[in-house]
């Protein structure tokens, strides 16, 4: 496991400062603290893939700066295939790469790879829609200025969309907080896992309704940080 | 005097200018969804270096898409169009994109970035060229005084009032120097006082820096105000080119005339042609309209053709009007007198550099 994600120190830290995992607000703050770095870092690295492949579906569309009928027609195609596959089904399918990246299919690590792929669609699809909100003017205004197709990507549709780009963030991470829950359940540790092995399996309450308060409080959290960071930006420009 | 010659006459200090727009049949043909819209038929027109030229024409006419045909953001069906002897239409991709640089444009919507402020804005289109330096920056200070806007450097488009923001749009679009900036409709979002600013302020530069302006509009007003020649585009074809003066005073085409309607009248109230049928009957009488420009405006034509020839003249409707300094207007009588006394006095008008059109009597 490479030692960037520290999850072994922390899960050191833990068990040192607050006791076995049975303990319940132990186990409770590494469950969530692997659930807030599964989905940051899925986050981040679908971002890494999706925003560019927003911005190819995008660009290549009839009439657009970079129009592309068949890349655009076989991209949509694979981001909608890749969307219509439930998410708990992927997990399985994609275990032997999984598997393959990272040695093993169980754990917070692994999780990441299904997280990361499922959500790539899911952002270029909303960075896409984000996009397409701008005004056309604004395109033929940089047009009319003689600017490359990468000046209007990069001066013109990305900042412009910077608001609505980032409550798409907030958006994709609270998805992946339900994902990873859903993949706590094969393993994926998390607040998932610790809610369906000890919740459910065992029959502790507490331990169940707490994950499930932790997990509202976070999306709570991640959307109101996003849209306080939207509006940031908005209110900024007015 | 035929109209040729009064073009001569009328000099704007467009005229024995060289080209800078040469556009050549061009025609523009939208494949929309299962039928073809033939948006410009076979144009062509030339722009002179440092004229203000209109293209008029009602919604849908084709002006929008000859204007973007002349930086290509239109590609043309067919044509030629050369910009300062450059063919626009042949260019490749990066050529196109150095020569874009050096056409200015300004819109309707304005299409400012909300991302940027007011001076980013008008520093996009050096940032584009690759020319952000000091120079850039004193240039964007420059321009920002040049429009009147200077205190509002540090603000968003969105604090901005319609025509603060067409300021901008002009600031922007004067960043690299360019030979021409087109303007499609940059007015028309615009109230009556502040189109007067704007139109003002395009008069300004184009005198102060000898810019070249092509216009659109559907606005008479906006060509009578600052136009020097003016094309009238009729369903995807010109009908009509010439000096705004001679346009006004004297338009040929159906077109031209009902847009001058808007601004000029030129037709007897209905009353008044009820009024002198009732007086006929009398010698002969003939309903005529005359129109005149700049110094015959100001001569006392009419009343030395009732004294000269023994005509009586009726005057029923008049209009006079101004353009940047000439006068223009025109004037309905209706003379009586014998027939021989009115061809001579209608002759008489003639050879004072009025024209003169016999209406029919109701
Ligand atoms: N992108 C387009 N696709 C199809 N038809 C178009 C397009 N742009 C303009 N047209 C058509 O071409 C004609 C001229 O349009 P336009 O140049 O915008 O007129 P104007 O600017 O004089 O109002 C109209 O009939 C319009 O519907
Ligand atoms: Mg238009």
């Amino acid at each position: 496991m490479p030692d960037f994600f520290a999850a072994s120190g922390m899960e050191m830290f833990f068990t040192t400062f607050l006791g076995a995992h049975d303990w319940v607000p132990a186990s409770l703050l590494l469950a969530t603290w692997e659930t807030i770095y599964m989905v940051a870092i899925s986050t981040f690295l679908s971002y890494v893939v999706g925003l560019p492949l927003g911005v190819i579906l995008v660009t290549t569309f009839k009439g657009h700066i970079l129009e592309n009928q068949p890349l655009h027609q076989v991209l949509g195609s694979i981001v909608n295939a890749v969307r219509s596959v439930p998410f708990i089904i992927f997990l399985i399918l994609l275990i032997p790469l999984t598997r393959l990246l990272v040695g093993t299919y169980i754990g917070t690590v692994a999780s990441i790879v299904p997280l990361t792929l499922a959500a790539i669609p899911f952002v270029a699809r909303l960075v896409e829609t984000s996009l397409k909100e701008i005004e056309w003017g604004l395109v033929e205004a940089a047009l009319s200025m003689g600017a490359s197709a990468w000046q209007i990507i990069s001066k013109v549709l990305l900042p412009e969309a910077k608001p609505a780009l980032l409550l798409g963030v907030a958006i994709t991470a609270i998805n992946l907080v339900g994902y990873s829950a859903m993949a706590g359940i094969v393993g994926g540790g998390g607040l998932g896992t610790l809610a369906y092995f000890y919740g459910y399996q065992r029959y502790q309450v507490v331990v169940m309704w707490s994950s499930v308060v932790v997990l509202v409080v976070l999306v709570q959290g991640m959307q109101m940080l996003g849209d306080s960071l939207a509006a940031k930006v908005v209110n900024k420009r007015r | 005097m035929t109209w040729a010659g009064r073009g001569m006459y009328f000099v704007c200090r467009c005229v024995g200018g060289s080209v800078l727009i040469d556009i050549r049949n061009l025609t523009k043909v939208f494949d929309g969804a299962g039928q073809q819209v033939v948006a410009l038929d076979n144009v062509s027109l030339t722009v002179k270096k440092g004229e203000i030229f209109g293209i008029i024409g009602l919604s849908g006419a084709g002006k929008s898409t000859l204007v973007r045909c002349i930086n290509m953001l239109e590609q043309p069906t067919a044509g030629q169009v050369f910009v300062d002897g450059r063919e626009i239409t042949a260019l490749k991709q990066r050529e196109l994109r150095l020569a874009r640089q050096k056409i200015g444009m300004i819109f309707q919507h304005f299409n400012l970035l909300s991302s940027r402020t007011v001076s980013e804005n008008v520093l996009f289109p050096l940032e584009i060229a690759g020319a952000v330096d000091d120079g850039a920056r004193q240039r964007v200070t420059d321009l920002l005084e040049l429009v009147g806007l200077t205190d509002k450097a540090d603000v968003f488009p969105d604090q901005l009032s319609g025509g603060q923001k067409q300021r901008v749009g002009i600031a922007r679009a004067l960043a690299n120097d360019p030979k021409v900036l087109l303007s499609d409709e940059a007015t028309s979002a615009l109230d009556p006082q502040t189109t007067r600013s704007i139109l003002k302020l395009l008069r300004d530069i184009n005198s102060q820096l000898n810019l070249t302006i092509l216009l659109i509009t559907h606005d008479m007003q906006v060509i009578k105000e600052v136009c020097d020649r003016v094309a009238v585009i009729d369903a995807a074809r010109i009908v009509e080119i010439g000096d705004v003066l001679r346009i006004f005073s004297g338009p040929r085409s159906p077109a031209a005339r009902s847009l001058i309607k808007t601004v000029v009248s030129r037709e007897i109230p209905p009353g008044l042609f009820d009024f002198s049928r009732k007086k006929q009957g009398q010698a002969a009488a003939k309903l005529i309209r005359v129109s005149f420009i700049g110094a015959a405006a100001g001569e006392p034509v009419i009343s030395s053709m009732i004294k000269k020839f023994d005509v009586d003249a009726n005057i029923l409707y008049g209009n006079v009007d101004r353009i940047k300094d000439t006068p223009f207007g025109n004037l309905t009588l209706e003379i009586i007198g014998e027939p021989g006394s009115l061809t001579a006095a209608l002759d008489y008008l003639g050879c004072r550099g009025l024209e003169v059109e016999v209406l029919p009597h109701a």
